[in-house]
């Protein structure tokens, strides 16, 4: 019983955190059609950023849930506005131009901070449920992660900015020529894109700790969730990741880690050839 | 004493090797001594790299201080392969047949080994090994400093096997060369020592994610678990493991934990047992020289085995080429072969002629508050495990890495 | 006219390996021709990506997938065959197969530019984890050990077919690899001046309007690729002979390098990314011996291929090739603007839209 209560524990973190790693990039994607290739990075950087601040004194919560997603949300509006928004319509250039951001984030952040692993320990304790002990931490990643797609589907869905976000996303030149200024609307996803990656970051920086490479650890996973979930944003992210996660956590379970990454990416690859447009693309189409 | 500006000197030295023409500039006697230093000084291995760089760095300096070699000043040729075995093979053949140097030191994982050993053979330059490794190269040319499992842990496990009165291990390891072969030394060991092993597990370099694994180790019940975990990533598991509270229930000892205890908060990492033949906190009055110089003049605080066998290596080459008399590389060999040894900050290393690997001290640690405390030594501990396979006494032609058969 | 120009790019080509095979190696000492020899190879996979993405439009981000295979098929072979020509064919041969069941995949599920892009990094990265972890001792291919992250470092050395059991020296490996090098980038030129290039070209310029012709653009997309593949598969076959197989040739670096070399070099031209393999592998080598310099510590590699990569995108994307092209045209006026024109209809613009 205890065992069977750890392992679907295990499962909604490991699926809690497919969605944290990869709903900054779906929500860059879904609404702009820019694959950044950076978003490894803007992970990463959440990381650094939750570090530096806890090491200077700063409380862990503040560090985690304020500090990171400002800091790489403003982050991602200044590269939006001297780098991406002159590629608009260049999806390729876009590409190329967010590797190259990559390249030099890791080069740049590897010279200020250094090689060596940094972090922070996670905040509390443990939990035991019969024989097994889970720390709580690991624990929290799902109602954030819940929390996070539930406030993105309810801006969507609610509110204003949300229609003019969907508008533009549908049909841009149409939503331009109603008076919506769809260049501010893109600077705004991308920094809302970018801010939600640097959570994602912040929030697993005390699990994992950060090495200016470890964006390269998370991003194949981020890219397969999302191409798999396919147009729908947050549908999309949530589907394949709870089956992605659920598939990599049992294999695991059941064999070794290596087998548990293979199962995953034959899973995505065979769905891709299937659904060559992801599921949402097939089965929701009409969700967000 | 040395200062920084050496390193300067000596670099800027380097740069201006490298930036010289291509073309040849035919053979001609040398005004100085030439050593080439093959380390990463960027890349995933930049940690080892630079403190291998400053404490190669630090022992030419005093090399130089006390008046060169055999009346020669000696001149470091520094290069950053930059974790890239690509450039680590090209600055391999620079150093051999541009700057024509009297000895290579350096070359960190055993990948980048086996890339410069051919290289330097080739084209008879001899070669000094400084990193802890799996153990089993066989070559006249090259001379390796580090310690190997068949000295290390040989001694580690009946260790912690009797301290913790442990009867069941669970083995978690980086899936690569290291990590495989380490297993094998920890299985061979525990059973030895009548335990069993109830779990091996091999992870890829870039898993972060420990959460199944912990939770197999809570259903497997181990008295200890034992650890070759690498890189950054594998980090996670030390965080992990004392996030899910189980730092307190079962003890740890590993075999690949160095700078991580910097790292590392005492609730993470305090009491990990290692073996080493050097420890940071070695309390000797070499130790403490070298310490302070290389914090004073470096800026390196924790100095793990490959910095301090970096040193070891080179004054054991210069120490053979003043009693020879000569840079010859034949003469060099013959005078280390002759038992040379060097009593540096890791105690007395004494070359074994055989395998051309060092008997050194083997010292047991635990690490407490981001550093070593010693625990146990275990003197002039031989490295057996390569005696088993290599014996250049009787076949100095031979090169091969051999795989140790563990039994 | 712009044949005139074509040809006389070829014939500079030629040249200038002419001079590579018999005038270099008698003047520089044997570490520069080594450092040639890789840089070569690397040209090698450089002409692949700038035939199959600059000539067909095929975003392939991971053609290093093919590089490190064709090594590792290389080094296998070799170790069991005791051959190395057969293995050269075996190295070229596996890559290419790979490509075709991947091509299979991607151009009959109707990938389209930006999905294939991410699919072909993520199988090049899929294969750099699989192969870092062939530590242990059940991955061994007849007798040859895949060696996890060491990579192969006893890779046997190419041996001429009349002699098979003595390895070449190093200067007879650049020489083969210099004259391998020439044959591709000539192959590619007839390739493309063939009815099927041509037909690969009109599907990147409008894929739609090619299909109305009757022509089923899939298998000609898929010929291109199978040929990029066979080539990149070349590319490391001769990177092995003068360095070693190790996983890092699949890794991201040599990905994103590659990438590099074409943009630096120019998209829908082979002499760019040619030249812009040898350029950036130049200044990767260099960085290594600046950064050690204190104060230029700052120079970090990756930051420095980062910024290149993001400047020229910005400010040259079409790489160095036209600046070439509008410097000729004082030598021939009227085939520079030729030129000229036909390097603005470059597949990058086309395929973003």
């Amino acid at each position: 019983m205890d065992y069977v209560a750890s392992l679907v524990l295990q499962i909604g973190s490991s699926v809690a955190t497919l969605v944290l790693i990869s709903l900054g990039l779906a929500i860059i994607f879904g609404m702009m059609r820019i694959i950044n290739l950076a978003h490894g990075e803007f992970l990463m950087l959440g990381g650094y950023c939750t570090v530096t601040a806890y090491n200077a004194g700063m409380n862990i919560w503040i560090a985690i849930f304020v500090v990171a997603p400002l800091v790489v949300g403003i982050f991602g509006m200044i590269i939006e506005r001297f780098i991406i928004q002159y590629l608009y319509g260049r999806i390729i250039d876009t590409m190329l131009a967010t590797w190259g951001l990559s390249l030099a984030l890791i080069g740049i952040v590897t010279v200020v901070f250094g090689n060596t692993t940094s972090g922070v320990s996670a905040p509390l304790g443990s939990l035991a449920i019969g024989d097994y002990r889970t720390g709580v931490y690991s624990i929290l990643l799902i109602p954030v992660a819940i929390a996070l797609v539930g406030g993105g589907w309810l801006l969507l869905r609610y509110t204003r900015a949300g229609l003019i976000a969907r508008g533009t996303m549908q049909n841009a030149a149409m939503a331009t020529s109603l008076g919506i200024e769809s260049r501010r609307v893109y600077a705004v996803t991308f920094g809302i894109g970018a801010a939600v990656s640097g959570l994602a970051g912040a929030m697993l920086a005390p699990l994992t700790g950060v090495v200016p490479t470890i964006g390269a650890a998370y991003v194949a996973k981020a890219f397969i969730t999302v191409i798999s979930g396919g147009a729908a944003i947050l549908t999309g992210t949530v589907v394949a990741s709870g089956l992605l996660g659920t598939l990599n956590t049992l294999v695991t379970y059941a064999t070794t880690p290596v087998i548990g990454s293979v199962a995953l990416l034959s899973a995505a690859v065979l769905l891709l050839r299937v659904l060559p447009q992801g599921i949402t693309g097939h089965v929701f189409r009409r969700n967000l | 004493m040395t200062s920084r500006r050496s390193f300067l000197k000596a670099s800027a030295l380097g740069l201006a090797a490298s930036a010289g023409p291509f073309f040849n500039r035919g053979t001609y006697a040398s005004e100085s001594i030439k050593v080439a230093g093959i380390h990463d000084a960027s890349g995933g291995l930049d940690f080892y790299g630079k403190q291998m760089i400053a404490a190669l760095d630090l022992a030419v300096a005093e090399t130089n201080a006390a008046g060169g070699l055999l009346g020669k000043p000696v001149e470091l040729i520094a290069y950053d392969a930059q974790s890239n075995l690509q450039l680590t093979t090209q600055y391999a053949t620079q150093a051999a047949t541009r700057d024509q140097a009297d000895v290579v030191v350096g070359g960190m994982s055993s990948a980048s080994r086996e890339a410069i050993r051919p290289i330097l053979r080739r084209h008879n330059v001899l070669y000094m090994y400084n990193t802890y490794y799996e153990g089993g190269v066989c070559d006249r040319n090259m001379f390796a400093t580090g310690s190997t499992p068949g000295q290390s842990m040989r001694r580690l496990i009946p260790y912690v096997m009797n301290k913790w009165n442990a009867k069941s291990v669970y083995i978690l390891a980086a899936d690569y060369n290291f990590g495989q072969t380490m297993t094998k030394w920890f299985t061979k060991y525990t059973t030895e020592n009548g335990g069993d092993v109830l779990g091996t597990e091999f992870f890829p370099l870039d898993v972060t994610n420990f959460g199944p694994t912990i939770n197999k180790i809570q259903s497997a019940k181990p008295d200890m678990v034992l650890l070759v975990l690498v890189g950054g990533p594998h980090m996670s598991f030390y965080r992990q493991w004392a996030a899910a509270g189980m730092h307190e229930q079962i003890p740890m000892a590993s075999g690949d934990l160095d700078h991580e205890i910097e790292i590392l908060s005492p609730e993470e990492g305090n009491g990990i047992h290692v073996a080493y033949s050097y420890l940071d906190g070695l309390k000797n009055e070499k130790n403490k020289a070298f310490k302070k110089a290389m914090r004073d003049n470096y800026g390196i605080g924790l100095v793990t085995e490959m910095g301090a066998h970096t040193y070891t290596g080179f004054n054991l080459w210069a120490d053979a080429v003043r009693k020879a008399g000569t840079v010859d590389r034949m003469a060099v060999i013959e005078t280390l072969e002759d038992n040379a040894s060097f009593d540096g900050p890791a105690g007395l290393i004494t070359v074994d002629p055989a395998t051309h690997h060092c008997i050194a001290d083997i010292y047991i640690g635990q690490s407490m508050n981001g550093v070593y405390e010693q625990l146990e030594v275990f003197p002039q501990q031989a490295p057996i495990d390569t005696a088993a396979v290599c014996d250049l006494t009787q076949d100095p032609r031979e090169t091969r890495q051999f795989v140790v058969e563990v039994k | 006219m712009s044949k005139l120009m074509n040809w006389s790019g070829s014939l500079l080509v030629v040249l200038a390996g002419l001079l590579a095979l018999v005038i270099v190696p008698s003047i520089v000492e044997l570490y520069v021709l080594i450092d040639l020899s890789i840089y070569a190879s690397f040209g090698i996979l450089a002409l692949s990506l700038g035939l199959v993405w600059g000539y067909g439009g095929i975003l392939s981000l991971g053609q290093a997938a093919f590089f490190g295979l064709g090594g590792y098929a290389y080094a296998v072979a070799a170790i069991n065959l005791g051959d190395s020509a057969s293995a050269l064919l075996i190295g070229i041969a596996i890559p290419a197969c790979f490509a075709a069941v991947l091509g299979y995949f991607m151009f009959w599920g109707n990938v389209s530019d930006v999905y294939l892009g991410v699919m072909t990094l993520t199988v090049a990265l899929i294969l750099h984890s699989f192969i870092s972890q062939t530590a242990g001792d059940q991955w061994v291919i007849g007798n040859a050990p895949l060696g996890g992250l060491n990579g192969i470092p006893g890779t046997p050395i190419l041996s001429w077919p009349w002699s098979p059991d003595a390895s070449m020296t190093l200067r007879e490996v650049y020489s083969v690899t210099v004259v391998l090098l020439l044959c591709s980038y000539l192959g590619c030129k007839a390739y493309l001046a063939s009815n099927p290039g041509r037909i690969l070209v009109a599907a990147r310029e409008n894929e739609l309007r090619c299909q109305l012709l009757g022509y089923n653009v899939r298998r000609y997309k898929q010929l291109a690729f199978v040929i990029g593949g066979g080539l990149a598969g070349l590319a490391g076959v001769l990177f092995a002979n003068s360095v070693f197989v190790n996983p890092a040739m699949f890794g991201l670096s040599v990905n994103a390098q590659s990438i590099i070399w074409v943009i630096v070099g120019g998209l829908g031209t082979l002499i760019g990314p040619l030249v812009g393999a040898f350029l950036v592998q130049f200044l990767t080598k260099s960085l290594g011996s600046i950064s050690q310099v204190p104060g230029l510590a700052w120079l970090d590699p990756n930051l420095v291929l980062g910024l290149f990569l993001v400047l020229f995108v910005l400010f040259v994307p079409k790489g160095l090739a036209p600046l070439f092209r509008s410097a000729s045209l004082g030598l021939f006026p009227l085939a520079g603007k030729a030129g000229l024109r036909k390097s603005s209809t470059n597949g990058r613009q086309r395929s973003g839209t």
